[in-house]
């Protein structure tokens, strides 16, 4: 279990620097630069940009240059934003984006497994077949229309919430509750399937035939089981809901990582872009990693090499 | 549950794919979608010709005196308005539908050819080399693609397109079509993320595959490798290959939309439903019908795909069918 964890870290490493590096080799490989614009620059001072900012140098001192950086966790200088850290920037934006992304999670987890576990218990029932049919809607609707259509309903129609922009409670029901549709949906297809076979397996048939109660039989027994899709769900969810904020914070007009993503993208502000995709990768390999570990403690018949 | 074909007669051999069919039409959501879809594929291919033919309005269409035309509400002229140009939002949505629809079938099958390929060589070879190769599709896994396809697209949009996009564009649409060339960089980005899972489930069928007795038999009277890889195995494979593909279209259709709507996937003058929602956002609280048609259009027929490739999964599946 150690041994695996370690070596899994250990993977974390070179994976993310390779993920650099390709963004890296997609930003150089464009024609054109940050400074390029209508307007021809005077060859002095293009000359004097490309000295400050290193351009040029051949280009693998430029990669190891960027590299360094990377590895020493100091993401360098905005080109856009002048004088400030890349590190100083991504701090001040990821609340936002973590606030309704975790939030996010976390309501989709609960009507999700209410819905799925409901559903796997009265199979075929109405209830199931209504709820699967929502969440097949949830997973059909991409979050950039069903937003605004929340917008259109709940702010411009009924006037109950704020349609965008940041600040109080209230202002974030609508954005947490478009980025968790997507979410409830899955989780609540995946907890369904995974409960209707744990439901039919032997050690759920022992633990009747010790005459446990059917409520002791689902949260002590069944849940456990069922569950383990779900929990593998979880990795690909939080690279989803990264990729998600970036709508929503669109949509709603939030200064988030999503936003300073797409921004960065258009500026070409290179550190800024490469500063972002490094911190994301991470922050993904390690939740897979986390995933991966709680696995073991879910369902003790996995075993790692 | 195994059900077992409840074919009345016996007179004909009721083949897995027939027996398929039957469970499919059984299956009334999965009718559903797939009603939705031959209409939505008929409507939007013949459509657009139809609408210009009887009212005169396509796509691009803006009349003399654009100010009277304006963002006006659905009428009998204008089923689902106008835009903010005066172009009717019908013509405009079965024309975006042909690119949604384009972009969620090419990618598809980039992604399939990709991907079966790799997935049953790996497999098929088994040992060490399928270590490396699958090696090889988890670390692409853990990869944030989806930043990188945003980087792509922007980086390469338009008029930055690789030469040899933009001379396909050329041969395909004629000379400077930039947006064309953004459309299969669309394609070739959004097909080359997707194959992963696709490689993963044709390994796992590949590998129970292998050791039956009708491969031994290939192998037995001389076929080579790829003869068996592509004559013997992958036809066997094709059942969740293709439940598998129709889950791709709406979740290629769905990033592709992501990505139109953050401006970076198809580029005017083409329309896609993504790029038509995102058109019509800006004006969501005075014209909301310039988002709602678009966007219930593009939510029908992405929930057709998913209740057919559900219904095609139960069909074709039947073991490992969820109850």
């Amino acid at each position: 279990m150690v041994r695996f964890i370690i070596k899994r870290i250990l993977l974390i490493i070179p994976m993310a620097l390779l993920v650099v590096t390709l963004t890296w080799g997609l930003i150089r490989m464009a024609p054109g630069t940050f400074y390029s614009s209508e307007k021809k620059l005077p060859a002095a001072i293009e000359k004097n940009i490309r000295e400050r900012y290193g351009l040029d140098k051949p280009w693998y001192a430029q990669y190891g240059l960027m590299m360094g950086n990377v590895i020493s966790g100091d993401l360098g200088i905005s080109l856009k934003y002048e004088g400030q850290a890349v590190n100083e920037i991504i701090g001040r934006h990821l609340p936002y984006s973590a606030i309704i992304g975790i939030a996010a999670y976390l309501l989709a987890l609960a009507v999700g497994l209410a819905a799925g576990t409901l559903a796997a218990l009265r199979q075929n029932s109405f209830f199931d077949y209504a709820s699967m049919s929502v969440a097949l809607l949830g997973l059909s609707i991409p979050a950039f229309v069903l937003g605004p259509l929340l917008v259109l309903l709940f702010s411009f129609t009924l006037y109950l919430l704020p349609p965008a922009r940041w600040g109080g409670v209230s202002a974030l029901v609508l954005p947490v509750v478009t980025l968790a549709a997507v979410y409830a949906a899955y989780i609540a297809r995946l907890t369904r399937a995974g409960m209707l076979e744990v439901l039919r397996s032997d050690y759920i048939r022992t633990a009747r035939a010790k005459g446990l109660s059917e409520r002791t039989i689902l949260f002590r027994h069944a849940l456990r089981g069922g569950l383990i899709p779900v929990v593998s769900f979880t990795g690909p969810a939080l690279a989803g809901l990264l990729a998600g904020t970036v709508v929503v914070e669109k949509v709603f007009a939030i200064p988030g990582l999503g936003n300073i993503f797409i921004q960065s993208i258009f500026n070409r502000d290179e550190p800024l872009t490469l500063g972002i995709v490094a911190f994301i990768s991470i922050l993904i390999m390690v939740f897979n990693l986390a995933v991966d570990i709680a696995y073991g403690f879910l369902d003790p018949r996995i075993r790692y090499e | 549950m195994n059900e077992l074909p409840k074919t009345g007669k016996v007179e004909k051999g009721a083949s897995l794919w027939r027996d398929a069919w039957q469970r499919l039409l059984k299956n009334r959501l999965a009718v559903f979608g797939l009603v939705v879809l031959i209409l939505m594929s008929t409507a939007v291919i013949v459509g657009p010709a139809i609408i210009e033919w009887t009212t005169g309005y396509t796509y691009d269409f803006i009349p003399d005196d654009p100010t009277l035309y304006r963002s006006m509400p659905p009428s009998a002229a204008h089923w689902m308005g106008t835009d903010d140009a005066g172009r009717d939002i019908f013509a405009r949505v079965l024309q975006g539908g042909r690119i949604s629809l384009l972009v969620g079938i090419i990618s598809t099958a980039v992604s399939l050819i990709v991907g079966v390929t790799y997935g049953s060589i790996a497999g098929y070879l088994g040992g060490r080399i399928d270590n490396v190769m699958m090696r090889i599709v988890d670390i692409l896994y853990a990869i944030p693609y989806i930043l990188i396809v945003i980087v792509l697209l922007a980086v390469f949009g338009s008029s930055n397109s690789p030469a040899w996009i933009k001379w396909l564009a050329a041969t395909v649409g004629g000379e400077g079509n930039q947006g064309l060339s953004q459309i299969i960089l669309l394609f070739f980005a959004l097909g080359l993320v997707s194959w992963l899972t696709m490689a993963r489930v044709v390994r796992g069928q590949v590998l129970s595959l292998k050791n039956q007795d009708f491969i031994l038999a290939a192998r037995a009277t001389g076929v080579r490798v790829p003869g068996i890889i592509f004559r013997h195995i992958i036809p066997n494979t094709l059942g969740p290959v293709i439940v598998y593909a129709t889950l791709t279209v709406p979740s290629v259709m769905l990033t592709e939309a992501f990505l139109s709507y953050l401006g970076l996937g198809v580029q005017p003058p083409y329309a896609s439903w993504g790029s038509l929602a995102n058109d019509g956002i800006k004006n969501l609280a005075i014209y909301p019908w310039q988002l709602i048609f678009p966007g219930l259009t593009m939510a029908l027929t992405l929930f057709s795909l998913n209740f057919l490739g559900d219904g095609l999964r139960d069909a074709l599946d039947p073991q490992t069918r969820k109850f």
